[in-house]
């Protein structure tokens, strides 16, 4: 750090707003949709993995190796075949997000009561319906923990796509360093975490929302 | 109504949870199965909704085997109570009621305006419709359980232990909440429980099954009673039997004497005549004051200057059992239970060994008069009369040992034909055995 130079110059935080919130904006998309998408897999997949116990050990094995790929190795493999995108950054992410996803699908099941699926059964569900109208209604706190997770570590994990030129806030990361000027690194830091932060506050009162049956947790059924 | 045809069911494993059972279920009673775990009786309920399928013989249902019905459908038109209610946590209380009628498409309105119906009906206030189940009591639960049960107006029932979560107070209003709702419904239900005396209570006919899903007896709660058909079922039905058993003799059916029922403006003197240890003194419209002990009354004056010991608790002849009557008898200071009619008057009083002449050593009087309600008085004498049937009884069993449902029917039938030796011989005729 140069002497003289400030930890943070606030007249360059007030140039750049504009394109700061653009940078955020991108930051979140490419945080955000990887947990999208790694939902839409996770609950089919969970649903299998909860109805054939026997695939569930496989299933979360190959989510967990998947987790321990480091990430530039994996950008690095789709950038032959996606280029310096935001897909070869999303792809990566949203595999991450599985060995968070499945399993919280399959507690989430789970935590279904045993009688509460017999008497769906025996009102007269079919099994789909059953599924759909009783069980992952059910789950949904426990899926939505797995989901605050995923997208605070997903948020924080979307700088690292920097490498390839798309990295959201992660931009101005790197490119403090190559000026050696702390005032955008200490400000995309602090905006990564406030999104995660606000993600996960919006994600706890959003489920507040979905499952005003959930308050007395412990007293169902 | 419900039949099973020598339905077994046989796991992999090996185990046998139900062994050639053959039942056959009236319409619009309540057919409880009873025995101990592991005698598989749920297991047998399971089988009319086919939750279960049996491994050999076939259910039936009104006539057609209900393997020719696609599951869900057959199991919209069964209603179901379990244990824990198993409740939909995350429904509102109205939208579990309404869930049946939901699945059979009858539109949002027309289902909420049935399940508020049905709320009102198992005696829950509207103020509830809204709640989640978390938000409720167990008991509370249990009454939404039966509410869901009955939402798309089933014609069956069936039941699993629906009372046995709950503690003893609140499973007590459940039950008598239950007859209530009986009484006003005629359901063909079936209903499953561990609990002997509950079964009694609540049971038109009690199939009591044994380990290894056998079936051990199907009878009347009176005749397991009276007449249990093996060791077995007198082991299961309990020691107490005896007491239980006069639950069912109606205690309008019990001698009462009035001798020595005084009113409060008698002389002393008239409760020295009636040569009895205790007087009963009544007031003007015979309401029962309390018991004297004529040997500590004043020498002169009315019953109203003696001081008169408390009742302990009388009882109706309206609507009491014997067996209340014989605890009003064990709790009065006096030994006498005092009978009163549904004013509150006095109608006569009883010892215990008078009760017990109206309850016969084997029952048979007991079986008359529950079944009947013959206003006749049995006397210890009849026990004597019921010997000289025998052979009466031999050529009963000839004719009821066959099948339980027949059985039933021919006592009912041989009862009505009114002349005491009949009701002797149809008791001991049906034993069963």
């Amino acid at each position: 750090m140069r002497d003289g130079e400030p930890l943070i110059r606030w007249d360059w935080i007030g140039d750049h707003i504009g394109e700061l919130a653009d940078y955020t904006g991108v930051h979140l998309r490419l945080g955000l949709l990887p947990v999208l998408f790694g939902l839409i897999i996770s609950v089919p997949l969970g649903i299998l993995c909860h109805r054939w116990r026997w695939i569930y050990p496989p299933t979360l094995t190959a989510a967990n190796v998947l987790y321990s790929i480091p990430s530039l190795a994996l950008f690095m493999i789709f950038v032959r075949y996606t280029g310096l995108t935001e897909r070869t950054v999303m792809i990566p992410l949203t595999l991450y997000t599985l060995s968070v996803l499945i399993p919280n699908v399959v507690d989430g099941l789970a935590s279904v009561p045993e009688p509460v699926r017999q008497a769906a059964t025996a009102m007269g569900f079919s099994t789909v319906r059953r599924v759909v109208q009783v069980e992952l209604p059910i789950a949904v706190p426990v899926v939505v923990a797995g989901v605050r997770v995923a997208a605070v570590s997903s948020i924080s994990l979307v700088a690292v796509g920097q490498l390839i030129g798309q990295g959201g806030l992660g931009y101005y990361i790197t490119r403090g360093l190559q000026l050696d000027f702390p005032t955008p690194i200490i400000t995309a830091t602090v905006l990564i975490m406030l999104l995660a932060l606000v993600t996960d506050a919006l994600l706890v009162l959003a489920q507040r929302l979905l499952t005003p049956w959930a308050r007395g947790k412990g007293a169902t059924a | 109504m419900i039949r099973f045809d020598a339905v077994s069911k046989n796991y992999p494993n090996g185990t046998t949870a139900v062994d050639e059972l053959s039942l056959e279920l009236a319409e619009g009673g309540i057919t409880v199965l009873v025995g101990p775990s592991g005698c598989g009786k749920t297991t047998t309920l399971r089988m009319v909704n086919r939750m279960v399928e049996p491994t050999a013989g076939t259910v039936s249902l009104r006539g057609q085997d209900i393997r020719e019905i696609a599951a869900p459908e057959l199991r919209r038109g069964i209603g179901y109570v379990i244990q824990h209610a198993g409740l939909f946590p995350h429904r509102t209380v109205l939208d579990n009621i309404a869930t049946v009628p939901l699945l059979l498409g009858w539109g949002k309105k027309k289902a909420r305006s049935r399940a508020a119906e049905l709320l009102e009906l198992v005696g829950l206030p509207s103020s509830m419709a809204k709640r989640y189940p978390y938000q409720l009591s167990g008991g509370q639960q249990q009454r939404v359980g039966v509410a869901r049960a009955l939402g798309a107006d089933p014609p069956v029932l069936l039941m699993d232990e629906p009372f046995s979560a709950v503690d003893p107070i609140v499973r007590g209003e459940l039950q008598a909440e239950f007859i209530r709702l009986q009484k006003e419904l005629h359901k063909t239900i079936v209903f499953v429980t561990h609990d002997i005396d509950e079964a009694i209570k609540l049971g038109d006919h009690i199939a009591v099954l044994r380990t290894g899903g056998k079936l051990a007896q199907f009878d009347t709660p009176e005749r397991l009673l009276a007449h249990p058909a093996d060791d077995f079922v007198a082991d299961f039905v309990g020691q107490d039997r005896g007491i239980r058993r006069l639950s069912f003799v109606k205690a309008a059916d019990l001698p009462l004497r009035d001798g020595l029922v005084l009113p409060a403006d008698s002389p002393v003197a008239r409760a020295r005549a009636a040569d009895e240890p205790w007087v009963l003194v009544v007031d003007g419209d015979r309401r029962p004051l309390g018991w004297a002990a004529v040997a500590d009354l004043p020498s002169g004056g009315t019953l109203a200057d003696a001081a008169l010991t408390p009742l302990g608790h009388t009882f109706s002849l309206a609507g009491d059992s014997a067996r209340a009557a014989l605890d009003a008898a064990l709790l009065s200071p006096s030994r006498l239970a005092v009978g009163v009619d549904p004013q509150g008057a006095v109608v006569g009083v009883a010892d215990a060994y008078e009760l017990s002449a109206a309850m016969t050593g084997d029952g048979t009087a007991v079986d008359a008069a529950a079944e009947e309600g013959t206003a006749e008085e049995p006397t210890p004498g009849d026990a004597a009369v019921e010997e000289g049937t025998a052979e009466e009884a031999t050529a009963g069993d000839a004719v009821t040992a066959k099948d339980a449902v027949s059985k039933v029917t021919v006592v009912k039938g041989e009862t009505d034909g009114g002349s005491g030796d009949d009701v002797d011989g149809t008791g001991a005729g049906g034993d069963g055995r």
